[in-house]
């Protein structure tokens, strides 16, 4: 088998014959280390990393001063109304953890899958899972109304005799999503510790060699630690593959659990886990494309890793699609009055609008990536990513606001419009991701490094493939630009 | 180069000898020929697993799938504990405070509904298992250990960037330090270095 030459920046062919390179323009794993340090290394940040530092703090702090502002003041300040009791910050708790979920599947499914092209991508999808589900879970947090009594979602033994109601799939999401941010956090950070070693081991000053010292939880590349944390990388992946499955099925229940036309349906577990992972991938594509900008990653994150992410996005996008038009015809094929009349209310009723701006974003926009030069073009990924969100954002309004406004009886139907407080506080929510963000991909691996260096052909420790008599000069292996197969 | 260096650390200071390597065929090659001469106390400091390495080692399985079973199990046995007690039934316990169940009926659901309590079981399992599985293997590879003569050595710092270094332990039975040195240049490593405890 045959690889493109190594110094080729394209490595989007399609030819089966030709195994393509994973990483640019290298062929030395110092090289790899040096290059992907390099941002954290740099004793100055580039100043678009401080200017949009800067703005993204400001909006946390936003979001700071309108939680308070709710606090001291009372749900009032929102839109939520009587029919609608859910608005904003159900909407953004679901579209939160479903950015959430891209994270999870790259590193878990992916890896089961032995998709390697995942590493370059894996460890600033899992930073983005977790700064997605902080978000996420502080929506449901302020929304309880009385924010003070907040530890009563938990089963804490207390005086009151008083216990959370298992049979509700609201709890069910504590769990859930509690689960599911603790096993993020330690796949991420577990996957990390060999690149903190690397980062303490290159360190140039006292307080970051400390700092990444103490994190690094004293990692030396022992083999015989490596094999234990391969096992437990493997399990971590098989335990996080049904877990990223089941968060957003609870999620769903939510809804599918209650009694309301539009929310009621079957179909809620499997189309809202399609749309999580559509709208995580395009979230991973709007941070990824200017990070590698910015970064100068453009040798790990590839042409073919956006492309590849495309064809996700584009799968995923049709399946959302699917469950679109499958609503639909279930709601005709039933022959219900109530589901019938939700969902031609949805597309044509007070809040049709929504909807198409829904359908457009989540089901036209990615078909553009049938196409293989919009897969190249980064200005079409970048917007079609934006595009996604935007969409996704607005299914989950559609969904909570519609079927919440207009339900059985006419007399109780109502109309739901968000205050300044409930936008405000959704783009604060942006401030708080971004902030982590770019936290992290300042003083964070924010590639997996280890993993970049196993994926490249010299890791091959059979070195003796049909290539090897061709080589002079340099070590064979390290030079070799041939992939050997076992 | 190498016989100098490794001569100025005293015998009784002496933790190991390391060769350094390039890339990762020699290390292979090496770690299984050491394996194969019956050292028992050796490791290969290594930036990324390589394949098959820890086979030619002779490194035996880890036990550590038979924790995460333990440890699901425990979660699963907790989950279901959790909600049968405090959902279902009303017994007098102490927990921190004297607890009761809370018998409530909601929607008609029975009161030990079995279909209710699964979700929040399936997560408390694997929420275990996962908390079992990162702190299983941090134990087993008895991390955090801020202190190591591997850590300590400047050099072995490429361990964690492009070097592969193979370590031959002065406790092991068969270490003579002149024919562990022959032997490791007989790998025709990079360098020999003597590592201090």
């Amino acid at each position: 088998m045959t690889t493109l030459p190594i110094n080729s920046s394209d490595n989007t062919g399609e030819d089966p014959r030709q195994r393509p390179q994973l990483v640019l323009n290298h062929r030395s794993f110092g090289s790899v280390t040096d290059d992907i340090l390099k941002g954290n290394e740099s004793s100055k940040a580039p100043k678009s990393w401080y200017f949009a530092l800067a703005i993204s703090f400001t909006m946390m702090s936003i979001l700071g001063v309108m939680i308070g502002y709710l606090i001291f003041t009372g749900v009032g300040v929102w839109g939520n109304n009587n029919p609608v009791a859910w608005g904003y910050p159900i909407v953004n708790f679901v579209f939160w953890v479903g950015i959430g979920h891209a994270g999870t599947l790259i590193s878990a499914i992916l890896f089961l899958f032995r998709q390697k092209w995942r590493t370059a991508i894996n460890r600033f999808a899992e930073a983005m899972t977790i700064f997605a589900v902080i978000c996420a879970g502080t929506f449901p947090g302020i929304h309880i109304g009385r924010v003070w009594l907040a530890y009563w979602l938990f089963p804490i033994p207390n005086q009151m005799d008083m216990w959370p109601q298992f049979r509700s799939p609201l709890l069910w999401d504590v769990f859930a999503v509690g689960t599911y941010f603790t096993v993020s956090l330690l796949f991420w950070y577990l996957g990390m510790v060999p690149d903190l070693a690397t980062m303490r081991d290159r360190s140039t000053t006292k307080i970051k060699s400390i700092a990444y010292g103490i994190f690094s939880l004293g990692w030396r590349g022992s083999m015989r630690h490596w094999h234990r944390y391969e096992r437990a990388y493997l399990l971590l992946a098989a335990l996080a593959t049904p877990l990223v499955l089941s968060v957003h099925s609870v999620v769903s229940f939510d809804f599918a659990v209650s009694q309301l036309p539009g929310w009621h349906t079957t179909i809620f577990p499997p189309y809202f886990v399609a749309g999580a992972i559509f709208s995580g991938f395009a979230m991973v594509m709007t941070l990824a494309i200017p990070a590698r900008e910015l970064w100068g990653l453009k040798n790990f994150i590839t042409m073919r890793h956006l492309e590849n992410m495309c064809k996700v996005v584009l799968l995923t996008g049709s399946m959302v699609g699917y469950a679109y038009s499958m609503e639909f015809f279930i709601a005709w094929y039933s022959g219900e009055i109530y589901e019938s009349f939700t969902f031609i209310n949805r597309a044509f009723g007070p809040y049709g609008w929504a909807y198409w701006i829904m359908v457009s974003c989540n089901v036209i926009t990615p078909q553009i990536f049938w196409f293989k030069k919009a897969r190249q073009n980064i200005a079409i990924i970048f917007t079609a990513s934006l595009l996604v969100n935007v969409g996704m954002w607005f299914e989950r309004f559609v969904i909570v606001v519609t079927s919440l406004a207009n339900d059985f009886l006419p007399s109780s139907w109502g109309i739901y419009e968000p205050t300044w407080v409930d936008v405000v506080t959704f783009l604060g929510s942006f401030g708080l991701f971004m902030t982590f963000f770019l936290l992290f991909i300042r003083f964070g691996p924010v590639l997996a490094i280890a993993e970049i260096k196993a994926v490249m052909p010299e890791a091959d420790p059979h070195g003796h493939g049909h290539s090897y008599s061709e080589m002079e000069g340099e070590t064979a292996a390290s030079a070799k630009e041939m992939e050997g197969g076992e | 180069m190498s016989q100098a260096a490794t001569t100025t650390v005293a015998r009784e200071d002496l933790f190991g000898l390391a060769a350094e390597f390039k890339d990762t065929p020699s290390i292979y090659h090496a770690a299984e020929k050491t394996h194969q001469a019956g050292f028992k106390w050796f490791d290969c400091h290594v930036p990324f697993p390589v394949h098959g390495l820890d086979r030619v080692m002779g490194v035996k399985m880890t036990i550590l799938p038979i924790f995460v079973f333990f440890g699901g199990l425990t979660g699963l046995i907790a989950a279901c504990i959790l909600q049968v007690f405090t959902n279902s039934l009303e017994i007098d316990l102490w927990a921190i405070v004297p607890v009761v169940g809370y018998q409530f009926q909601v929607s008609g659901k029975p009161l030990l509904g079995p279909a209710a309590f699964v979700p929040v079981a399936f997560e408390m399992t694997v929420l275990f298992s996962a908390l079992t599985a990162v702190f299983g293997t941090l134990f087993l590879n008895k991390l955090p250990m801020f202190y190591h003569p591997v850590l300590k050595h400047p050099a072995l710092s490429r361990a964690t960037d492009d070097r592969f270094y193979l370590v031959i332990e002065a406790k092991d039975p068969k270490f003579h330090r002149d024919e562990v040195e022959a032997f490791l240049q007989a790998f025709e490593p990079e360098s020999v270095i003597a590592l201090e405890k």
